[in-house]
């Protein structure tokens, strides 16, 4: 028999029956769109985190200043800096590492003509610019000697420089940080949103001596909440890590036996962490979508259970007057499968639709794979060959002579 | 066409069990017969008699429990079932007392099923559908559906469905049992028709005395076995 004929055959008797087809399709449907959709928010959440991470700088710790924790206590916030401008060039100074920085956090308003703005400014060193891997927009990032002298000179991220000077261009330019009026020479790449959700690019790096002198006017000169450094590799993140521990012990003389003053991050280890996470999340969610996908495939298999039930008599017709076992086992599968199918690709639109409206409607970042419609069209498949062959072949398993008694 | 001589049909001994309950039913119990290619049989009895599983038997719908059965030569009963189908398919045409035709189809596109599953494609078999139609009659109602039809026109429909393939024997089980008495003797004309111009073989079942009349031999089963196997002078249609 014809394969043409077999597709017409069954195209037939879905359109006959459309209301039920439409119904025994809808399970498809929805399968097929939740798994399109939840594959879309979880890649787009996998997308947006390794942005972040390749944003963050690679191979990244943060030394902290205080331990997170002492004799198994918490230590309170706001106790003065145990790290000093001098343990940052000890770090560096270690093997595995290649560049480190001292960084004085704070906030403070900023004011250029007749626009202010609020935004996180940090003291620090040139080192700064490589441990972040962070290149510049236009001019160029502070010097050494910049540091040494306190300059009133200011880098400012993307965010600060559309905010205050919009069209006009920064370089030059004199905005005022908690009334210190600073000269702006650079201006950073975007960077975009860090693992915690903040805007990195709402920011302004300034000279750490600057910083101290000029805008925190803070008492603990010399000394820093955090300094940031990067290993020469990843391969060597462990060595610096004890290398770093054991350097600032010495520095600090802590003896054995006592709690560090001091907590180094591995930023690297925790946006991995953060990775793994949302790549289980999407799992999971497409975990959730595949099984009404399964139960799409009932539905559809229950239903080819009925019509053959209901055109046994039709059977024995076909098979008085011709039909083979597999010519009517054919029939059904193509059936089943012209069901589950078309019902993949209505879901596959709503999906895909679906997705963009989460993308531009709520903001979510969505990202619709090849490779998810492809695994959505290959299940949709499996799916129909799998519960389209049960009914199939009890049809074909018919004896003609009762097929044609049945009412 | 047959050979010379062969019957078209042989059958020897013909044996048909069905396990029941309460054992083993024989509903035939050694029938041997020949049917020459061109005649036109009725075939009569009682329900029960045994009338019923020998036309399965001889339209290939059923395989026999022992005996043999020789269909143009060749030995069916050893045939597997894609082999009966397609022998069905190409061989034999079936007119059932319900007409049994696809409600949802229209008259051409019932009369082609046959052609489908012999692998006539689609332009080629609705050709030749149309053509039988024409053939009954019924050129002008190949886009009726069977609902659209009377009872007689819808049993034209099944008889063309049954010629679409040019077979050599028809197998008529009861084909006026659902029609009232004028139109089942148009239907009757148009068998003795067919029998008369086109040499289809003709086997009918029924148990009515006018229509058996039509035919030119009269087989009466009885228990399962042939009680009576006698030539009549045909109703002329």
């Amino acid at each position: 028999m014809i394969f043409t004929s077999l597709f017409e055959t069954a195209w037939h008797a879905l359109v006959t029956h459309r209301m039920r087809s439409f119904l025994t399709m809808l399970g498809m449907v929805i399968g097929v769109a939740a798994v399109i959709l939840m594959l879309a928010i979880g890649q787009g959440a996998q997308a947006m985190v390794r942005s972040s991470i390749e944003s963050m700088g690679s191979n990244l710790f943060i030394i902290m200043s205080g331990a997170t924790t002492s004799g198994g206590a918490r230590v309170a916030g706001g106790m003065a800096p145990t790290l000093t401008f001098s343990d940052a060039d000890a770090i560096r100074g270690l093997g595995d590492i290649v560049a480190a920085a001292p960084v004085s956090p704070g906030t403070a308003q900023l004011i250029y003509g007749g626009l202010n703005w609020n935004t996180s400014v940090y003291g620090t060193t040139p080192d700064y610019a490589v441990v972040r891997d962070w290149p510049m927009e236009s001019g160029g990032f502070f010097s050494e000697a910049d540091v040494r002298s306190g300059a009133r000179v200011v880098v400012i991220g993307a965010v600060v420089a559309r905010e205050l000077f919009g069209d006009e261009d920064p370089i030059g330019k004199i905005i005022r940080i908690r009334q210190a009026p600073f000269e702006v020479i650079g201006v950073l790449a975007a960077k975009g949103q860090s693992l915690d959700g903040r805007d990195q690019d709402d920011t302004v790096i300034v000279p750490i001596t600057s910083a101290q002198q000029k805008i925190f006017s803070s008492s603990m000169r010399n000394r820093a909440r955090l300094v940031m450094a990067q290993a020469v590799s990843d391969k060597r993140m462990e060595a610096a890590e004890s290398g770093i521990n054991e350097l600032l012990r010495n520095r600090h003389r802590i003896s054995a036996g006592q709690d560090d003053d001091f907590t180094v991050r591995n930023l690297t280890a925790l946006a991995e962490t953060a990775a793994s996470t949302t790549r289980i999340m999407s799992l999971l969610l497409g975990a959730i979508a595949a099984i009404s996908l399964v139960v799409g495939g009932i539905g559809i298999m229950n239903i080819m259970l009925v019509s053959v039930t209901e055109r046994t008599r039709e059977i024995g017709i076909r098979m008085a007057i011709g039909a083979r076992r597999r010519d009517v086992l054919w029939q059904f599968l193509i059936e089943a499968l012209t069901l589950s199918l078309i019902g993949c690709a209505i879901g596959l639109a709503l999906g895909i639709g679906g997705a963009w409206l989460v993308g531009n409607l709520a903001g979510l970042p969505v990202a619709v794979t090849p490779a998810s419609v492809l695994m959505a069209v290959g299940v949709s498949f499996l799916i129909g060959v799998f519960f389209g062959f049960y009914p199939a072949r009890s049809a074909a398993g018919l004896d003609p002579i009762e097929a044609l008694r049945a009412q | 066409m047959a050979t010379p001589g062969k019957p078209l049909i042989e059958v020897v001994n013909l044996e048909k069990d069905y396990p029941t309950g309460a054992g083993v039913f024989q509903a035939l119990r050694g029938v041997s017969l020949s049917i020459a290619t061109g005649e036109f049989v009725a075939i009569m009895g009682a329900s029960g008699s045994g009338k019923s599983t020998f036309m399965n038997l001889l339209g290939c719908l059923d395989r026999p429990t022992r005996g043999s059965y020789h269909l143009d030569g060749m030995d069916v009963s050893r045939m597997s079932s894609d082999q009966l189908a397609a022998l069905r398919n190409r061989e034999i045409g079936f007119v059932f007392q319900g007409f049994n035709l696809l409600p949802k189809l229209t008259s051409l596109d019932n009369v082609a099923l046959p052609l489908m599953y012999a692998g006539m494609g689609r332009q080629a078999r609705r050709q030749q559908a149309q053509a039988v139609l024409e053939r009954v009659g019924l050129g002008e109602r190949s886009h009726h559906t069977p609902l659209q039809l009377s009872g007689g026109q819808q049993q034209r429909v099944a008889i063309a469905r049954a010629m679409a393939t040019r077979p050599r024997i028809i197998f008529a089980d009861e084909p006026t049992g659902n029609l009232d008495s004028e139109t089942s003797h148009q239907v009757m004309g148009l068998f003795s028709q067919l029998n008369r111009d086109e040499g289809i073989t003709l086997v009918l079942v029924t148990h009515e005395a006018d229509i058996a009349a039509y035919a030119r031999r009269r087989i009466r089963f009885q228990d399962g076995r042939v009680v009576e196997d006698v030539p009549q002078k045909a109703v002329t249609a």
